[in-house]
């Protein structure tokens, strides 16, 4: 049995696989052996203490670590089946599908219009009326449209920080990824800003597989399926120490690690 | 006490010093506008700016030729000016690597080091023979142009690199996040985000294009003629006072003067139009 989704993607079973993922800066461990299976449309948040690889992870698997000087990765991701590591992968594709939003909101210095508008046309779609449905459309997936309908052609930079946020979940959603990866996205928002954003997670996650990185222990319990829990080694390298459903994490951990965390014992 | 003593010299200090920057520019203004307005009186501002002969033997002050001459030599100079000194910034700020960049970086300084006279014998001896060959005596428009087009090459390409430098990290990640390819990501995201500091780093070059008089004089030819095309000599205005201060008396010692009001203006306006740049580019980061 398959089920599909209204863009086609395979919601059923596991979206990417990590296998035996070891990954360095330098000689630098900063991920020792993750292995980690995310299912598709849904939420699985990252948790765990600062410097723990959390963010190292994510970026791993929409290759955004490749921009950085002497890193090295050793083992798999697979995204469908196929690892993103493959030399014939192409990274750029491999971006439009993994899309990525940021720990503080960053809308180019541009307007509106043209922050979503960038991305489809970087993939070939020029036509006007094209552009505007996608924009439109995008807008009101990331439930910003009637905040900004008539004020398309201002700067996005006017906007408060929780629209931006939004706007960048818009401009992500516009290049139609499967997966979206979130860094700490709502770690610069006000709260009402913040319940915002979850809202908004929590009806994408219906079409969309979402990975999120988060501090806040509460909101990976309001809104994710799945939970990992990273911690540093004593060599700093992080690893994962558990992984489970949100609510067996957090009501009935199995290591005493992530109990002490959760309970706000360190970290 | 003495704390707050200090405290109260060093502003009057930073004050007199700053100021002392605006007095001697206003003196300066004040002092070429007073040498040239007897020209400016005698001849008429009409005629001497649109008049197009310039003979001082029997009272002919006409500085047309000179003003297209060096609006010509500036406009052409940033049309090579330009392209390259963008092309440059982006390869420094964003393609390559620091090795290389640890070497081209001071290789465009150093060119600001150059005196200007080493470029007008450099263009004397090596392009007015290589000018010769398409037409002309190669003295000419094109070979001050060339000339130029080096001169204001560092300038339009470490104020540009610095504006692309400047720009966030944030908005690079961004862009390649959306699957941009990197020089889609510097098109449509680096490029519009940096163009308020490339336009003034443009317009700084200009006036320092319109201001250069030793490397023209060597090169250009000189002649009051007006210039017909790019293979023609002309004369820019800073080559015409400096030809001829020398044994200027009378109206023609004033015309000079007037000639350098003109060039005052010119650099007045275009060190306007940096400023409106600049701070057309602050509002757009904050309002657009």
């Amino acid at each position: 049995m398959t089920e599909y989704n209204f863009n086609g993607q395979n919601c059923h079973g596991d979206k990417i696989k990590a296998k035996n993922l070891n990954f360095y800066y330098g000689s630098f461990q900063a991920l020792r052996d993750i292995n980690l299976d995310i299912p598709g449309c849904a939420i699985t948040a990252i948790i765990g203490p600062s410097g723990c690889g959390k963010s190292s992870f994510l970026r791993l698997l929409n290759r955004m670590n490749d921009l950085i000087y002497g890193s090295r990765i050793e083992g798999t991701i697979e995204l469908d089946g196929k690892n993103i590591f493959d030399r014939d992968v192409d990274v750029v594709e491999l971006r439009k599908n993994v899309g990525m939003v940021f720990q503080k909101p960053n809308p180019f210095p541009i307007s509106i219009f043209d922050n979503i508008a960038f991305g489809p046309k970087q993939h070939g779609k020029k036509s006007k009326i094209e552009l505007e449905e996608i924009v439109e459309n995008s807008l009101k997936q990331a439930a910003l449209w009637d905040e900004v309908k008539d004020k398309l052609g201002q700067s996005a930079l006017a906007l408060s920080g929780g629209q931006q946020q939004r706007l960048c979940i818009a401009r992500v959603l516009s290049v139609e990824p499967e997966v979206i990866l979130m860094d700490e996205p709502c770690s610069a928002l006000d709260p009402m800003a913040t319940l915002k954003i979850e809202d908004l997670m929590r009806t994408l996650a219906k079409n969309y597989t979402i990975i999120i990185v988060t501090h806040n222990m509460q909101q990976a319990a309001r809104v994710s399926d799945t939970t990992a829990f990273f911690m540093m080694e004593p060599d700093r390298a992080g690893s994962l120490v558990e992984y489970g459903s949100t609510s067996e994490i957090f009501t009935n951990p199995k290591d005493k690690r992530t109990e002490d965390y959760i309970t706000g014992r360190f970290g | 006490m003495t704390r707050y003593f200090t405290d109260k010299l060093a502003k009057y200090i930073v004050f007199i010093s700053g100021f002392t920057a605006v007095v001697i520019l206003l003196l300066i203004a004040l002092f070429i506008l007073r040498e040239g307005l007897p020209a400016f009186s005698e001849i008429g501002v009409f005629d001497f700016i649109f008049g197009n002969v310039w003979r001082p033997g029997i009272d002919q002050y006409g500085i047309l030729s000179m003003i297209v001459g060096s609006i010509a030599v500036t406009v052409v100079s940033m049309i090579m000016a330009v392209p390259l000194g963008i092309a440059c910034a982006i390869l420094l700020a964003e393609v390559a690597p620091s090795k290389v960049r640890s070497i081209l970086r001071p290789a465009v300084e150093l060119l600001v080091g150059i005196p200007s006279v080493v470029y007008g014998l450099v263009g004397l001896v090596l392009l007015v023979p290589i000018v010769s060959n398409i037409g002309g005596s190669g003295f000419s428009i094109l070979t001050a142009s060339i000339v130029l087009m080096v001169m204001v090459l560092p300038t339009i390409i470490s104020i540009s690199e610095d504006s692309i430098r400047a720009i966030p990290a944030s908005y690079r990640e961004g862009a390649l996040a959306l699957g941009a390819t990197k020089w889609q990501t510097i098109k449509g995201v680096i490029l519009p985000a940096a163009k308020s500091g490339i336009g003034a780093g443009v317009v700084l070059g200009m006036g320092r294009a319109i201001g250069e008089t030793m490397a023209m004089i060597m090169v250009i030819g000189n002649s009051i003629a007006f210039p017909n095309s790019l293979l023609d000599a002309a004369r820019t205005l800073t080559g015409n006072i400096a030809l001829e201060i020398n044994y200027a008396t009378g109206t023609h010692e004033s015309a000079l003067f007037a000639t350098g009001v003109v060039l005052f203006v010119f650099i007045l306006l275009l060190n306007s139009a940096a400023t409106v740049f600049l701070k057309r580019g602050s509002n757009a980061q904050r309002l657009g």
